[in-house]
C-alpha cells in the first residue's frame, strides 16, 4: 500500500545543531503511528518540517506517493496535513468558532463563513465525539477542550493526516482516554494519525506502529503489538535502562514539616485553600494534579518565594505565618532545599558557570565564603567538581556556562546542589521535566537514597507514573485544595485520575 | 437660551475640528497596534504629511494633490517603521522615536531650504485648501429651534477631511469586527504563531496594517496643514500624535473607544480655548491648567478609573518563528 506520508532523508539544522540528520519513515494510511525519542531527538522538528513551519535543508516529503514541498503551513494544509502543536496555536481572546475559521474564512466577510463553520463544527462534533461550545472564549476553556478545538481546526480544514505533538502532557488520565477514543474514531474514518509522545505507556496503548528517533534519525520501527516499553526505552536511549524503581518500605520518623490551614489568595481569587498535611522524616509524599491546581503556589510558599495569606507552616522549630513569614534564605537555614519546577527561572542563571551554579543560594555559607567576605573561587570549583563526579554531570567542565548543558545535566547539577547541603526537607518540583530517560532513572534513585537517609521529600510532578513509583503517600490537588489522599502502595491510576478531575465519589463498594 | 445653544454648538463644532487629527491618528493606531506593531511614530508621520501636503498644494494649487502627497509620505515612513519592526525585528519604540525625530528635523531642513520663510511654507489660497462645506438645507432649517443651529454649525460647515474621518471610524470598526482581514489582524496582534500555523503570512498582515496606519496619519497631517490651517509651520503637530496614542490606550485599542476618547480630549481642548481669560471670582484660570487636562485625565483614568487597559497580547513583540 502507498504510504499516506513518507519522509526520505529529511535534514534540518539550526546553526550548528543538526536536529534532523536524515529522517526516513513511511506511515501507511489509516493507522496511528507513534514517534518516540528523548528530548532533542528531533521528533518535533521533523513534524514541523512536514507541516511547513520549518523548511528542510535536504530530503523529500511524499504524500500519497507524490513528492510535495511545504514552504509554509498553507501548503501543508492544502495537502490536507494538520498539526496540533504542544503549545496550542489558539488566539485566547477569540471564540472557538473564530479560532476554527481563522485562515479558512470562506470569503472576505465573516458572517457567512462563521455560519457555515457552525454547522460543520456541529457535524464534526457529533461524528467524532469532539464536544465544544462554539461561542465559548478559549481562555475560559479547560486545556482538554482547547485541545479538541485544535483537532477541530485541523478537521475543518479537511486534514487526512493529523500530527499531534505531546498531546497528553496537559491531560488527566480520563481526558487522555477520551483523546485516544477520538483518535481511534478518526482512524476508523481513514485519517492517518501521527502521535509524538515520550510516554511509552500511552504509545503502547494508542498506536499501531512506533518509530523510535535518536540523534536526529529514525533508528527503529516496531509494530506496537510486537514490542514492549522496555525495548522502546532501550532503543531510545541506545543502552539498557533500569526501568523499575527498586523501593523498600519507608520507615517514617518524626514530623519534619507541618502545614495547617495554609491559604493563598491573589486579588480575591483563592489559589490555595485550607491546605494541610504533615511530612515525616524518611518519607516521600507525592502531590498529584493537573498542572495549575495550586501545586506551584504550594511549592513557592514552602520554599519562601511567596508569602501565605493564611495558615501556618512548622519547620525546624519555627512557626511561619502570614505575620511572621520567612524568605527563601531563611527557609534554607531551617534545613529546607528546593528543586524548583521552573529550573531555568528559579534554579539557575544561564550565564553563570557550572561552578557558580553549583553553589547558588549558599554563597554566604562556609566554605564558599572565603576570607574578607569574598567568594572563595577555589572552594567553589572543588565543590562543583565533586558534585559533577557524584551525579555524573556531563561534560565535566566546571567553567562551562549553565545554559550550555543539556536539560538533563542542568537538572542533575541543580539536584546535586540541593542534596549536597544535607537537607532535612527537600521540595522536588517536576524533578525530571525535560530530562532524558537515562537521567530520570538516576534522579529517581538519588531521591530514594535521600529518603532512606531520613530526608523528608515533597514531590510535585505532572507525571503520574513518577508520583506512583516514588511516593509513600499521595495527595491529590484540585482547585487549590487537597481533594484526596492515597497510600503509595494502594494507588491506582484510575482513582487518582478521578481525584485529579475532582469527580471521585469514594468507593461505593 | 438661544445664545446658550449657540455657545454649546460652537463648542461642539470646535471639539470635532480639534478631534479630527486625533481620531485619524488613533484609527491608524487601532490598525497598527491590533496587528501587533506599536506606533509611537504617529506624531512624526502626521508632521511629515503636513509638510508634504502643504508643499505640494502650494506648488500645484490642488488640495487633492496635497492630500495624495501627504498620504504617500506618511506611508513611506510607515514602510521604514515596518521594515525596522517587522522584517528586522527591531525595537518598535526606538523605531517610532526615530521616525519622530526624523520628521521633525527633515521638515525644518526642507522648509528652510526651499521656502526661506523660517520653517514655514507659503500661505495657501482658498482654492488650494479644503474649505468648510455648506450642506444643502442649512439655510432653510436655520429658523428651526435647536435643529437649525445644530445642523448649520455642527453637522454642516465642516471641511471634507472631517466628514471623511467620521466615515473612516465606521469603516475601521466594521473592518475589525466583520471582515476576514479584521479577524486575521486581531489574531496577528494577539497570537502571531496561531496565524503562522494557520498558513497566513504574519509579516504580510503587519505590513498591511502599518500601511493603513500610514494612510490615516497622512490624512491627519494634510488636515492640519491645508484644512485647519493654510500652511505648514514648525512642529505644527504639537504632540497630537501622542495624545492620539493615549486615546488609543484609553479606548482599549477599540475603534469606538478610541473615537470617544479623542472626542473627550478634543472637547477639553475646545473648552480650554473658550476659557481663555475667564475669571472665577477674582481668580484668573490659567489656560495652561486647562490645556494640561487631557494629559492629567489620561494618567488619572489609566491609573484606575477605567479598569485594566489590556493591549493586544503580542503588541510590540516582533514575531520569530520557532520555539
Amino acid at each position: 500500500m502507498t504510504p499516506a506520508i513518507e519522509l526520505r532523508g529529511l535534514e534540518k539544522s539550526f546553526g550548528a545543531v543538526r536536529a534532523n540528520a536524515g529522517v526516513d519513515m513511511a506511515v501507511p494510511p489509516g493507522t496511528i503511528a507513534g514517534i518516540v525519542g528523548e528530548n532533542g531527538a528531533g521528533k518535533t522538528t521533523a513534524m514541523n518540517v512536514v507541516y511547513g513551519m520549518y523548511r528542510a535543508d535536504a530530503g523529500e516529503i511524499l504524500i500519497d506517493g507524490k513528492a510535495v514541498r511545504h514552504d509554509s503551513p498553507a501548503e501543508a494544509i492544502k495537502h490536507r496535513v494538520g498539526m496540533v502543536h504542544q503549545h496550542f496555536m489558539l488566539v485566547e481572546n477569540f471564540t472557538v468558532l473564530e479560532n476554527v475559521v481563522l485562515g479558512a474564512e470562506k470569503g472576505a466577510l465573516l458572517e457567512a463563513g462563521l455560519a457555515a463553520a457552525r454547522t460543520e463544527l456541529q457535524r464534526l462534533s457529533d461524528e467524532y465525539g469532539l464536544q465544544v461550545s462554539p461561542d465559548a472564549r478559549i481562555s475560559d476553556l479547560p486545556v482538554g477542550e482547547q485541545q479538541r478545538v485544535e483537532i477541530l481546526k485541523c478537521l475543518y480544514r479537511g486534514a487526512r493526516i493529523l500530527i499531534l505533538d505531546e498531546p497528553t502532557a496537559v491531560l488527566t488520565p480520563q481526558e487522555t482516554d477520551r483523546l485516544f477514543r477520538i483518535l481511534k474514531a478518526l482512524k476508523a474514518q481513514g485519517t492517518t494519525v501521527i502521535l509524538i509522545s515520550h510516554k511509552l505507556k500511552e504509545i503502547m496503548a494508542a498506536t499501531d506502529l512506533v518509530f523510535v528517533m535518536r540523534a536526529g534519525k529514525v533508528v527503529a520501527m516496531r509494530e506496537t503489538p510486537n514490542t514492549t516499553r522496555e525495548e522502546l526505552a532501550e532503543l531510545m536511549v541506545g543502552r539498557k535502562v533500569h526501568w523499575q524503581i527498586e523501593r523498600v518500605k519507608a520507615s517514617p520518623g518524626a514530623a519534619a514539616l507541618t502545614v495547617e490551614h495554609l491559604s493563598l489568595a491573589a486579588g480575591g481569587v483563592p489559589l490555595l485553600d485550607d491546605v494541610g498535611f504533615t511530612l515525616h522524616e524518611g518519607e516521600i509524599v507525592g502531590i498529584a494534579g493537573v498542572s495549575g491546581n495550586g501545586q506551584g503556589e504550594l511549592l513557592e510558599i514552602l520554599s519562601g518565594i511567596l508569602k501565605p495569606t493564611g495558615g501556618l507552616i512548622r519547620i525546624g522549630g519555627r512557626e511561619i505565618t502570614p505575620r511572621h513569614p520567612a524568605d527563601a534564605s531563611e527557609m534554607r537555614t531551617l534545613g529546607l532545599a528546593h528543586v524548583p519546577e521552573d529550573r531555568l527561572k528559579y534554579a539557575m542563571a544561564g550565564q553563570f558557570t557550572a561552578a557558580e551554579t553549583g553553589m547558588l543560594g549558599r554563597q554566604r555559607v562556609l566554605p564558599f565564603k572565603g576570607p574578607n567576605g569574598l567568594i572563595d573561587r577555589a572552594a567553589i570549583a572543588r565543590h562543583c567538581g565533586d558534585l559533577m563526579e557524584r551525579f555524573d554531570v556531563r561534560p565535566r567542565r566546571i567553567e562551562q556556562l549553565a545554559a550550555h548543558f543539556s536539560g538533563g545535566n542542568q537538572q542533575k547539577l541543580v539536584i546535586a546542589r540541593e542534596i549536597a547541603c544535607a537537607p532535612k526537607v527537600l521540595l522536588a518540583g517536576q524533578p525530571t521535566r525535560g530530562v532524558d530517560i537515562g537521567a530520570i532513572a538516576f534522579i529517581h534513585r538519588q531521591l530514594m537514597a535521600l529518603r532512606d537517609g531520613g530526608c523528608a521529600i515533597l514531590l510535585v510532578s505532572c507525571e503520574l507514573d513518577e508520583i506512583m513509583g516514588l511516593s509513600d503517600r499521595i495527595l491529590v490537588m484540585y482547585g487549590g485544595k487537597i481533594v484526596g489522599e492515597v497510600a503509595g502502595e494502594e494507588a491506582d491510576e484510575r482513582t487518582i485520575g478521578l481525584m485529579m478531575a475532582n469527580v471521585w465519589k469514594g468507593d461505593a463498594a | 437660551m438661544e445664545d446658550a445653544i449657540f455657545q454649546i454648538v460652537a463648542l461642539l463644532a470646535g471639539t470635532l475640528r480639534i478631534a479630527t487629527p486625533l481620531i485619524l491618528c488613533a484609527m491608524g493606531g487601532v490598525f497598527s497596534e491590533n496587528a501587533g506593531v506599536v506606533d509611537i511614530g504617529l506624531e512624526g508621520k502626521m508632521l511629515a504629511a503636513a509638510f508634504a501636503s502643504a508643499t505640494v498644494a502650494s506648488a500645484t494649487g490642488s488640495p487633492w494633490l496635497g492630500l495624495t502627497a501627504g498620504i504617500l509620505v506618511a506611508c513611506a515612513m510607515s514602510l521604514v517603521h515596518g521594515a525596522a519592526c517587522i522584517t528586522y525585528r527591531g525595537n518598535q519604540i526606538v523605531s517610532g522615536v526615530a521616525i519622530n525625530i526624523l520628521a521633525s528635523g527633515l521638515t525644518m531642513v526642507f522648509a528652510v531650504a526651499w521656502f526661506h520663510m523660517g520653517g514655514q511654507t507659503p500661505g495657501l489660497d482658498n482654492a488650494a485648501r479644503f474649505l468648510p462645506i455648506s450642506l444643502p438645507g442649512s439655510e432653510s432649517l436655520a429658523g428651526v429651534p435647536l435643529i437649525g443651529p445644530v445642523y448649520a454649525n455642527l453637522i454642516s460647515g465642516q471641511t471634507l477631511p472631517v466628514y471623511l474621518t467620521i466615515a473612516l471610524v465606521f469603516l475601521t470598526a466594521w473592518t475589525l469586527s466583520k471582515t476576514r482581514f479584521g479577524l486575521r489582524l486581531r489574531a496577528v496582534g494577539e497570537e502571531p504563531k496561531a496565524v503562522d500555523a494557520a498558513g497566513i503570512s504574519v509579516a504580510g498582515l503587519r505590513y498591511r496594517a502599518v500601511l493603513i496606519c500610514g494612510g490615516f496619519t497622512g490624512i491627519a497631517g494634510t488636515y492640519l496643514a491645508i484644512a485647519q490651517n493654510a500652511n505648514f509651520s514648525r512642529e505644527m503637530s504639537a504632540g497630537q500624535g501622542y495624545i492620539a496614542l493615549a486615546a488609543l490606550i484609553f479606548g482599549k485599542w477599540k475603534a469606538w473607544g478610541a473615537f470617544w476618547a479623542c472626542i473627550l480630549f478634543g472637547f477639553l481642548d475646545a473648552v480650554a480655548i473658550r476659557l481663555q481669560g475667564v475669571h472665577i471670582g477674582a481668580f484668573a484660570v490659567p489656560t495652561q491648567a486647562i490645556q494640561a487636562m487631557p494629559y492629567l485625565l489620561t494618567v488619572l483614568l489609566l491609573a484606575g478609573f477605567i479598569g485594566k487597559a489590556t493591549a493586544p497580547k503580542n503588541d510590540g513583540v516582533p514575531y520569530e518563528k520557532g520555539e
